[in-house]
């Protein structure tokens, strides 16, 4: 058994565990997009940051590739945690406004400007689809190609793969590939339908380590939604 | 362009057929047709029992490999920071000109493929270009026609 501290409270996790996976394991939840249980860790999104080490020296690593360690310290939902978070959500809302994972993240995290300009791609590399086809269905039809700007997820030679068995599983796992709801701010970049329905207790009160994440859920603490 | 599948065995087994030689066999076929045929890397993906994709994904991650086939010489511009202030551009365009062709692009005779780079490391002898192995120092707009004389095929109209 490996003893941290997380959140202020002491956890234990199991050898091998990652800290996404500790945390999870006591209820405390951090937000993720490219993580899925049955597949590698990617470490892509970087929505499953935490802070990890003793104020001041205090770093942002992705909680879903980093291991458990002995007398780590750990917080979860710290006010840096959730601005790079909502920086990650601004980048890929940006990139990917169809998607409606994404959008229902940017309102759950509370991000109501978009300092970017839209690229309306369909794709935020978060791997989801490659790694599903590598592990789960063992078909290895689909992967990277190209470098830097022109990276891109396809088959060889852009045509139908002999691999592919057209099992359909990249698309049921692509967190880009579910459209957004057709609502009243449809033609918006960002919704933001769902802040009036679910308020979190994230930024204003990050530092109280609310670890009840459902009192949080209700919205008590934070009618106030004051900017 | 036939694709020699033997000679791409014969790399293989010049590698021992080991999946770290990846890269090698890649530039041995490379090197010998001036690109990848999509072929010649389903045999390697084949022979080294890697899947194809990931082949692919090397192939297409350095810009050293190429996919689409490519001219007898390669002329490679250098349009880094030093060559580009000692006029870089301009050899680029008097090229374009003269191949009738945009970077990355073929001339319809297969004699050459047009390329840029962003440094050669040799910015003393700026502005440089390359064609296959030979560094071409202090071009101008001027030499261009004799670089691409030396090249072409003789007895070919140019």
């Amino acid at each position: 058994m490996i003893r941290l501290i997380m959140n202020g409270l002491e956890v234990q996790a199991e050898e091998g565990w990652t800290l996404l996976e500790t945390a999870q394991f006591y209820g405390l939840e951090i937000p993720t997009l490219c993580h899925n249980e049955g597949l590698t860790p990617w470490g892509g999104c970087r929505l499953c940051v935490v802070e990890i080490g003793a104020k001041p020296k205090t770093r942002l690593v992705s909680s879903c590739t980093y291991p458990a360690e002995e007398g780590l310290v750990v917080q979860t939902d710290t006010k840096r945690v959730i601005r790079a978070r909502r920086m990650m959500i601004e980048l890929m809302l940006s990139t990917a406004p169809m998607s409606k994972k994404i959008q229902d993240l940017a309102s759950k995290f509370g991000v109501t400007e978009q300092r970017y300009p839209p690229r309306n791609e369909e794709c935020v590399y978060c791997g989801l689809c490659v790694r599903m086809c590598d592990e789960q269905m063992d078909a290895r039809a689909i992967g990277f190609q190209n470098r830097g700007h022109k990276r891109k997820i396809s088959t060889p030679f852009d045509i139908r793969s002999e691999d592919c068995r057209l099992c359909g599983a990249c698309i049921y796992i692509c967190p880009a590939c579910s459209a957004r709801c057709q609502g009243p701010s449809a033609e918006t970049d960002i919704c933001n339908a769902c802040l009036q329905i679910e308020p979190t207790c994230l930024e204003e009160y990050g530092e109280l380590n609310c670890w009840m994440y459902d009192a949080g859920r209700c919205g008590t603490c934070v009618q106030d939604k004051s900017k | 362009m036939d694709v020699q599948i033997d000679r791409v065995k014969a790399s293989i087994l010049k590698h021992k057929s080991q999946k770290k030689a990846l890269i090698a066999i890649l530039q041995d076929i490379q090197a010998e047709h001036n690109y990848l045929p999509p072929d010649a890397l389903r045999a390697v993906a084949r022979s080294l029992g890697v899947p194809l994709i990931d082949v692919i994904g090397v192939a297409t991650f350095y810009r050293a490999f190429s996919l689409k086939p490519r001219g007898r010489h390669i002329v490679t511009v250098c349009l880094g920071t030093a060559c580009h202030i000692r006029g870089g551009p301009k050899i680029l365009e008097e090229f374009e000109r003269k191949l009738a062709v945009q970077p990355g692009e073929t001339t319809p005779d297969g004699q050459f493929t047009l390329e840029t780079v962003a440094c050669l490391g040799c910015c003393a002898i700026g502005p440089v270009v390359v064609v296959d192995r030979d560094y071409h120092a202090h071009t101008t707009t001027r030499k261009v026609d004799g670089i691409l004389k030396r090249y072409r095929k003789p007895g070919r109209p140019s």
